[in-house]
């Protein structure tokens, strides 16, 4: 989620970087700006751009981390073509991502409009926030124990209520869509003040004149409030959908890629490849693909949604 | 930044000691400083401790820092740690890993000084030693302890079911039904009705309490899940052990086996795989889930002390060829290739070795030290707590033994038969599925 709101903040440097096309008029300018540029650019360059290449480089190689790099070419590329396992975790993570983006969006988007609406008090609004700003490991840790089969208070619950208790990490059916909730729950806030931010950017005058041609509120939400939300939207989709991508932690720390292959997501896969199998080029070889996918999937989104033009101009 | 200038200081003081009374041998001299130490298990942290303390004060030149790490961290901790040069001297290390970690050179072999120091191999348990033999026939580890496989019981269960102790001590099983083994579990389930596992209307999908707890599908090893039945059978991991290139996971006895493991869970005399992600089975056992636990050894200390709860051990059931079965596992002190401390590591290793520390390991009644008189020791102590230890104790006077598989890529073995085994025993693939997942294992070493 950091990396791509980094992007798209380092893309209008880049592009406004080179000076201006009349030639330097003044070599001084020149100098000042890379040294105000220099800090970023340093830290671009050590913590993103090296690191990428050499990713990518070890993609190519067999390496265990306590030898050498040993180059083989595309063998990595062609195993994973043929692991049944990768395959899996690609469809794994996208049930989790789909999951994940159709819950929160729509979560937050109502809680967006009560906030709006109803919700006034910055206390409550506040609350909202509140999971987002637990450790992500924490939260799992809390849901791992309140779910858990035996001795959870949430399968008390279900008990009590004269319903078959539910193996919510352990069974191959719910462990996928149980971690899409855990983390619906942390992120939606977040993600709703994201969008509430946008509707405060949408001028009162709209709805006046809305109000005055007689629209119901529902009219109201569906012609102006969604359309001119578009680029907000598509900038929290964008975000989230990469942030869904990336789950790991609440894998890791409950389920480990089980039931059977059932969590196996496609970072905890890096994951266990490289840190645990010490296979790291095989590791690096799998990040070069997601990071293949994420960079389509982003480049779909902006396009085919419009994310950088407003209805608002 | 402080490790530099502690390395530049003892470096100096060596040179110093060197040049002011040549003579002496370099070793002495050198074993100065301070020396760091890991370990995953808390509950050895204090006999380590205090291991520790007596060895400074045999030994004024040279102090031991200890880090404990959770077993989660453990090992990818340790690696950066090879990598970034910050690993610890001396660490507790694991068959599991070991060969790897001689492999990439990362352990420092230690043949000269067990010979220079007169290690007395013998003195240790059958085999531990040679344990630590790496493929290149050179040593890395001086053996520290080792467990084996017992059945923890609850005492109150068996007694309202009117299954005895002596029973328990007789128990025999075999792949097709199960034998006493089965009849005793299926005894002690008990539904929420109150009916027992083989009364006619048991309900086994409302079941109260388990004849069997389950840990998990066990991965590679089965350690304390099914390998205490599996290799009862004259079944083996693997074609030789240590440094075995073939698993057997394709054996129709070995699969024959785990069909009938997996087939508890479905009789509903141990709970299903998937109800045990989460809470320990030690916990549930606790918690009155299950009557009988199979665990392993280092567990006694936390079966044992549960309030409220009288446990008793009892060994693993006779199998098909008349003999008892258990995983024999050891761990070993390990000293890091990379350290700039070799000789206070090397002595440290050998006091860890030695019967000083490993009494005090014993008198802590925490887990069996290596070595043959300090066993008995731990053994003592744990009756002096009222704890029967000889379940575990008979599989090393008896020879029943087996040891953990040493092979290498170990952890790509676990990789691919952890789903695999946790298929079968939920019941989600049939067992004759193993035969893929073991084609799979075997193309690691070819």
């Amino acid at each position: 989620m950091t990396t791509l709101a980094k992007n798209t903040r380092v893309a209008p440097l880049e592009s406004g970087a080179p000076a201006p096309r009349g030639g330097f008029r003044r070599l001084g300018d020149l100098k000042i700006a890379l040294l105000f540029i220099a800090p970023a650019m340093i830290g671009f360059i050590v913590f993103y751009v090296v690191p990428t290449i050499r990713g990518v480089y070890l993609s190519f190689t067999e390496y265990n981390i306590l030898g050498d790099p040993e180059w083989v070419g595309v063998d990595n590329y062609t195993a994973i073509a043929k692991d049944p396992l990768f395959w899996n975790s690609l469809a794994v993570t996208g049930q989790y991502v789909f999951l994940n983006i159709v819950l929160q969006t729509a979560l937050a988007l109502g809680l967006a409009l009560l906030m709006n609406k109803v919700a006034k008090s910055t206390l409550i609004r506040g609350a909202l926030l509140l999971p987002w700003m637990m450790s992500n490991i924490i939260a799992a840790l809390l849901w791992f124990w309140m779910l858990d089969y035996q001795i959870g208070v949430v399968n008390q619950f279900i008990e009590w209520a004269g319903l078959p208790r539910v193996a919510f990490f352990g069974s191959e059916e719910w462990a996928i869509p149980t971690q899409a909730i855990i983390n619906t729950w942390r992120h939606m806030g977040y993600t709703a003040l994201l969008i509430f931010a946008g509707m405060q950017a949408i001028p009162g005058h709209v709805y006046e004149v809305a109000k005055l041609d007689g629209a119901s509120p529902f009219q109201t939400f569906c012609k102006i409030t969604l359309p001119l939300l578009r680029p907000v939207l598509v900038m929290v989709l964008v975000v989230t959908v990469i942030g869904s991508f990336q789950v790991f932690d609440t894998v890791s720390v409950t389920t480990g890629g089980g039931p059977v292959n059932a969590t196996r997501v496609i970072q905890y896969y890096i994951y266990q490849r490289a840190f645990t199998e010490s296979d790291f080029g095989y590791g690096s070889a799998i990040a070069v693909i997601l990071f293949l996918i994420l960079a389509l999937v982003a480049f779909i989104q902006m396009k085919f949604l419009k994310g950088n033009e407003s209805d608002l101009d | 930044m402080k490790k530099t200038l502690g390395a530049v200081a003892v470096a100096a003081a060596v040179a110093l000691s060197m040049s002011a009374c040549s003579g002496s041998s370099s070793s002495a001299e050198a074993a100065k400083g301070e020396i760091s130490y890991w370990l995953w298990d808390a509950n050895q942290l204090p006999a380590y401790q205090q291991c520790a303390d007596d060895f400074t004060k045999a030994n004024p030149d040279v102090t031991v820092k200890i880090t404990q790490r959770g077993w989660d961290d453990y090992w990818s901790t340790l690696t950066n740690g090879f990598v970034g040069g910050t690993a610890p001297d001396v660490f507790t290390n694991h068959l599991g890993r070991y060969g790897e970690l001689a492999e990439n050179k990362q352990l420092l072999a230690i043949d000269e000084a067990v010979e220079k120091d007169n290690v007395d191999l013998t003195a240790y348990n059958e085999g531990l030693a040679d344990l630590w033999v790496g493929q290149d026939g050179k040593r890395y580890g001086l053996p520290k302890d080792w467990d084996t496989i017992g059945l923890f019981y609850n005492k109150a269960m068996l007694a309202s079911a009117g299954v005895t102790e002596e029973q328990m001590k007789t128990l025999s099983w075999n792949p097709e039904d199960g034998g006493t083994y089965e009849d005793v579990i299926a005894h002690l389930t008990v539904d929420k009705s109150g009916k027992r596992g083989d009364e006619a209307g048991f309900d086994k999908n409302n079941v109260a309490v388990y004849g069997l707890g389950l840990n998990g599908g066990g991965d590679s090893s089965g350690q304390t899940e099914w390998s205490y039945l599996t290799n009862t059978t004259g079944w083996s991991h693997t074609d030789k052990n240590p440094w075995g290139t073939k698993y057997n996971y394709d054996d129709p006895k070995f699969q024959e086996s785990m069909e009938w493991f997996a087939a508890l869970a479905e009789k509903g005399y141990m709970p299903k795989l998937e109800t045990t992600v989460g809470a320990a089975m030690a916990d549930t056992f606790a918690a009155g889930k299950s009557a009988i636990n199979a665990h392993g050894s280092w567990m006694t200390g936390q079966y044992t002390g549960y309030k409220g709860i009288e446990v008793g051990i009892a060994p693993t059931p006779v199998g098909p060829e008349g003999e008892r079965a258990s995983m024999f596992n050891g761990l070993a002190d390990s000293i890091w290739a990379g350290t700039k401390k070799k000789d206070a590591s090397i002595k440290w290793v050998e006091y860890l070795a030695s019967a000083e520390c490993q009494d005090v390991v014993a008198s802590k009644a925490v887990v069996f030290p290596a070595l043959k008189a300090s066993s008995d020791k731990a053994a003592e102590a744990f009756k002096a707590k009222g704890v029967d230890v000889s379940a575990f104790t008979e599989h090393v006077k008896n020879k029943t033994t087996f040891l953990y598989p040493i092979t290498d890529n170990t952890a790509k073995v676990k990789g691919i038969m952890e789903p695999a085994m946790d298929a079968v025993v939920s019941g989600k693939a049939p067992a004759s599925s193993l035969t893929q997942a073991n084609e799979q294992v075997n193309a690691l070493f070819k």
